[in-house]
């Protein structure tokens, strides 16, 4: 019985430690791969980091829209009722994508402050506003910046 | 210790829920207050849906103003409970949001039109002054302008029995 | 109103009110009857299943009848279905959303419970009283949440709309009439396993016999949940216009984590059946993977997942759908934790054995469902702590998921080989030296062979599948002593087992290759302009207009050619669906065993340009060939004559499979 007991025991601390080591990693890598929500308010503050992959997103100013004539580049602004922020993107751009409509585009931010795009995203339902473009438009009500101008065409 | 062991996975499923608990109970939407509350509704110049004129305020009375759109199923679905709220004197614009006039003329067409009259927002410019995040969206605004109310989602009668008093109170 | 047929959906609320109480019953009467021990009681648990499972039938098919005759006086049928809508559609919109998917899941759930019923006779009375009794109680639950927060039934009075919403067009295809369905099957089938496990430990009888009566049932969940799987990325893959065919998105992930436990479990199972050890882990897997999976349904359909949001707006709904899994999965845990002492599992392992190899699957297979879990709701309890709005990225899924894989891949080979109780290294060593040399070799030539280019990825891809697929034939040819003749004798159970590690390589390959090889284009192009991709040109011949039942579509049409050979004629399609305004893109897709050529329309351009997105995808069809090999894997091993038989110790005929 003893050395079923003693292995039993150095099974359960491989396993303990196994998947202490795992729990350690996994946490330590979502951390480094998370991709920050970023509202267009934060990003004129000056809040978001350059060169990083996050998200940003907010609805799509109307009138912003301009397209290359020879490729598929689009060049459009979004904003969360406070702020804006241009989006350049290369490539086709999902079905929901219009002017007035809640998107979140995944890409970094430049030097000069406008957004490469590297993924647009609008959801299959034109009902459907992405949560954290909800959650920026109604922020940006909140911080009572009811300056609606600055968001104007 | 190993008799203990065995309530490892449920003290965690505990831990877990209580968390979620927590969690939810902390958004809780139907309380969560549209910052406009308490503001004046925002200044417009926009043609109504009906003749087409030009229109830059609201009546001045107490009124509903529901935004909505045909293309949003929704709508549809508390439309007749609109009609109703008509019939009983109560005054609704609309806000026909993101939409297509001529729809919406054959929508209230067919429908019925419970509206005093429709501001045609094709661009959702005043949708997002109003903060709306997606038809439909009703808001009470009072004689002087005030938004007082706002509800997200469709407008039935068991919503309508907790808004009733906040318009009573308004007129 | 006064017509009986206008009663119809009332008809079919009192079914289910019906199926309620005989549920109600179905818990009650066999479980006075084990404690009582009335046999008389307990033969009652048979056919209150069946009548249970009727009920829900009816209740289904009425619904499914309110559609196809447009009733919308039926609020949900008003939401989800269009006069325009085809008759197969419509049928397929009673799962279009939330109501009508609960009643296909509780429906599903009596009929699991009947196919118990009648499948179960070689089983105890009280076994069987005991498993009905438990699927009873969580049917009680489910229809109680569909009658009191999501009942299909409630009608559009007084006024009835004139015509209905119509359903997502999303949902307007083949792949979603199967897919959520066999899906539920998957999901819903875990219960068996569930019970089974549940009734083992209230009777105190976690033996082997317990272990080979729930092993058929769990194979055969498992077995839909794959193909439920494999449907639901192939219906992406074609439907969502961009080629991607698995997202990890939480609607994913929630329907892959109980496969993986459920893999985990299923070979758990043979350890318990085989050796009579892992009793109580095998318990803990089959409600961590029942668990997962009413996680999967529920959570994910309320959207508490993607949106915090979802569940404030009907708290209503949110609080029953809480409180019903914290009984359900915690009531479980509970039982486990005070009555899984009671057995104890007897028998020695050697480090080397077979023992050691699955518990190594298990662990690895536990390990990748956690690192899912953990990704999938890690946003939300970062939203939960208001540390802002955050989402984990698909790479994170893939370089958490992609070794583990390895590993496992690593590991199956020698695993069925290796001998229970105890194995030598040399041994498996010494069988296993051509499979690792055609593993390196294979591995190192594939993506020289494909641009010349070395590639360690495709090289590790490419070396575990073949070395997977090597060493389980190598084990094969071992067991059949080297006549091919004595292949068919091996046994169902072990040729099951064989397909479906085959079946996991095939996949791997395809993922490597696809993963890897990929080409893709978006270009703008108008009528007449010619794109090269790979060896493959693409040209687009011209546009025009395409008339469907309920939808107009902006249609293209591609010629490519391979070389000089033209090889297809592609149309894909930008549908506007009528009622809705929603715009649906389709795919046109060539497809061979070893590519497929894809091509869908982006936005119009100006001057009758369009942006085009063009594909060539090696290997693509091997993701979802893997799954069908495991699929008839599965159904294979299902078809041992030992599960059969009455109850009796497995002969050694027999002690070969896994």
């Amino acid at each position: 019985m003893k050395p079923q007991r003693k292995k039993r025991l150095t099974l359960i601390l491989f396993l303990v430690a196994g998947v202490g080591i795992a729990v350690g990693l996994l946490m330590y890598s979502l951390s480094q791969n998370i991709n920050l929500f970023i509202t267009p308010t934060q990003m004129a503050d000056g809040e978001a980091p350059v060169g990083r992959t996050i998200r940003a997103g907010g609805l799509v100013v109307v009138g912003s829209v301009e397209r290359d004539s020879e490729s598929l580049g689009a060049k459009f602004k979004v904003t969360d009722g406070n702020a804006e922020v241009t989006i350049v993107y290369d490539g086709i751009l999902p079905d929901l994508f219009r002017e007035g409509q809640g998107i979140v585009a995944m890409g970094q931010l430049n030097t000069d402050g406008v957004f490469v795009a590297s993924e647009v995203l609008a959801k299959h339902d034109e009902n459907y506003m992405p949560p954290e473009v909800q959650d920026a438009l109604e922020k940006a009500h909140v911080d009572g910046k009811q300056s609606l101008e600055a968001a104007r065409y | 210790m190993k008799r203990l062991a065995l309530f490892v996975p449920l003290v965690i499923f505990i831990g877990m829920g209580i968390l979620f608990w927590i969690g939810l109970g902390k958004e809780d939407k139907s309380v969560l207050p549209s910052p406009l509350i308490g503001k004046a509704f925002p200044q417009f110049i926009l043609n109504t849906v009906e003749s087409g004129e030009s229109t830059n305020h609201l009546p001045q009375e107490p009124v509903l103003v529901n935004v909505w759109a045909t293309w949003c199923p929704t709508c549809k679905a508390e439309h007749q409970f609109l009609n109703k709220l008509a019939a009983e004197g109560i005054s609704i614009v609309g806000i026909n949001y993101k939409d297509d006039t001529f729809k919406a003329k054959q929508w209230l067409k067919a429908y019925g039109n419970p509206y005093l009259f429709n501001i045609s927002d094709p661009d959702g410019q005043l949708g997002l002054e109003l903060g709306v995040y997606g038809a439909p969206e009703t808001f009470l605004v009072d004689s002087q302008g005030i938004i007082r109310a706002k509800h997200v989602g469709d407008l039935n009668a068991d919503v309508w029995q907790k808004m009733a008093a906040d318009f009573e109170a308004m007129k | 109103m006064t017509e009986w047929y206008g009663m119809v959906p009332e008809f079919g609320q009192l079914a289910l009110i019906f199926a309620l109480l005989v549920a109600v019953l179905q818990v009650v009467v066999p479980l006075v009857g084990v404690q009582t021990r009335r046999e008389w009681l307990m033969a009652y648990a048979r056919p209150l299943a069946t009548a249970q499972a009727m009920f829900l039938l009816i209740s289904l098919f009425i619904l499914a009848y309110c559609f196809v005759v447009d009733d919308f006086s039926v609020a949900y049928v008003a939401s989800n279905s269009n006069t325009q809508l085809p008759v197969p559609y419509k049928i397929s919109a009673v799962w279009g959303a939330h109501e009508g998917s609960l009643l296909l899941w509780v429906t599903l759930l009596g009929c699991w419970g009947m196919a118990v019923s009648v499948f179960s006779k070689s089983l105890p009375l009280d076994m069987v009283a005991r498993v009905l009794a438990i699927m009873g109680l969580v049917c009680v639950g489910f229809i109680l949440f569909t009658l009191h927060t999501s009942n299909p039934f409630t009608r559009n009075l007084p006024s009835i709309p004139p015509e209905g919403a119509d359903l997502n067009p999303l949902l307007q295809d083949f792949g979603l009439i199967v897919h959520p369905p066999t899906l539920y099957m998957g999901y819903v089938g875990l219960s068996v396993a569930f019970s089974f496990a549940l009734a083992a430990l209230m009777g105190g009888r976690l033996d082997a016999a317990w272990a080979r009566w729930s092993r058929p049932w769990t194979t055969a969940a498992w077995i839909f949940l794959t193909i439920g799987i494999a449907l639901g990325s192939w219906w992406a893959y074609y439907e969502l216009g961009w080629g991607g065919w698995w997202f990890w998105d939480p609607v994913e992930n929630a329907s892959l984590m109980p496969w993986l436990v459920a893999t985990a479990l299923l070979h758990s199972l043979a350890v318990t059946e085989k050796r009579g050890l892992f009793k109580s882990w095998t318990v803990l897997l089959a409600i961590f993977a029942f668990s997962l999976s009413l996680l999967g349904t529920f959570l994910v359909r309320s959207g508490v997942l993607t949106s915090v949001h979802a569940f404030a707006s009907d708290p209503d709904r949110g609080v029953f759908i809480l409180a019903l899994l914290g009984i359900c999965i915690g009531g479980s845990l509970l039982m486990y934790a005070l009555k899984a002492p009671t057995v104890s599992s007897v028998g020695r392992y050697e480090w080397v054995s077979r023992e050691s190899f699955l518990l190594l699957n298990n662990l690895l297979l536990l390990v990748a469902a956690f690192a899912i879990l953990l990704g999938t709701l890690y946003p939300l309890i970062i939203d939960f702590a208001g540390l802002g709005k955050i989402s984990v990225g698909a790479s994170w899924f893939n370089t958490m998921f992609v070794p583990i894989s390895v590993v496992l891949a690593v590991v199956i080979g020698p695993g069925s080989m290796a001998r229970w109780k105890a194995d030598e290294i040399k041994r498996l060593g010494s069988s296993t030296v051509a499979a690792m040399i055609a593993a390196v070799v294979i591995g190192i030539a594939t993506p020289l062979l494909v641009n010349g280019e070395m590639n360690w990825k495709v090289l590790l891809g490419m070396g575990v599948s073949v070395w997977l697929i090597a060493a389980t034939l190598v084990d094969v040819w071992k067991k059949a002593r080297g006549k091919l003749n004595r292949i068919p004798q091996l046994g169902l159970s072990y040729q099951g087992m064989v397909l479906a590690h085959i079946g996991v390589a095939v996949t791997i390959i395809g993922v490597t290759m696809v993963a890897n090889y990929s080409q893709e284009k978006a270009a703008r192009m108008a009528p007449g302009d010619v794109v090269m991709l790979d060896n493959y040109r693409f040209e687009f011949v011209d546009a025009g207009h395409i008339e469907g039942p309920n939808f107009i579509s902006d249609a293209a049409r591609f010629r490519v050619y391979d070389g000089d050979k033209e090889i297809a004629l592609l149309t894909p399609e930008k549908r506007r669906y009528n009622a809705s305004g929603q715009i649906m893109t389709e795919a046109a897709i060539d497809v061979t065993l070893l590519r497929d050529v894809y091509v869908s329309m982006g936005e119009a351009l100006d001057n009758g340009a369009w942006g085009m997105r063009l594909q060539v995808k090696p290997f693509m069809r091997w993701v979802w060939l893997g799954a069908i090999f495991m699929a008839i894997g599965g159904l294979l091993a299902m078809a041992d004559k030992r599960y059969r038989a009455r109850v009796t110790r497995s002969r050694s005929a027999q002690e070969a499979a896994a």
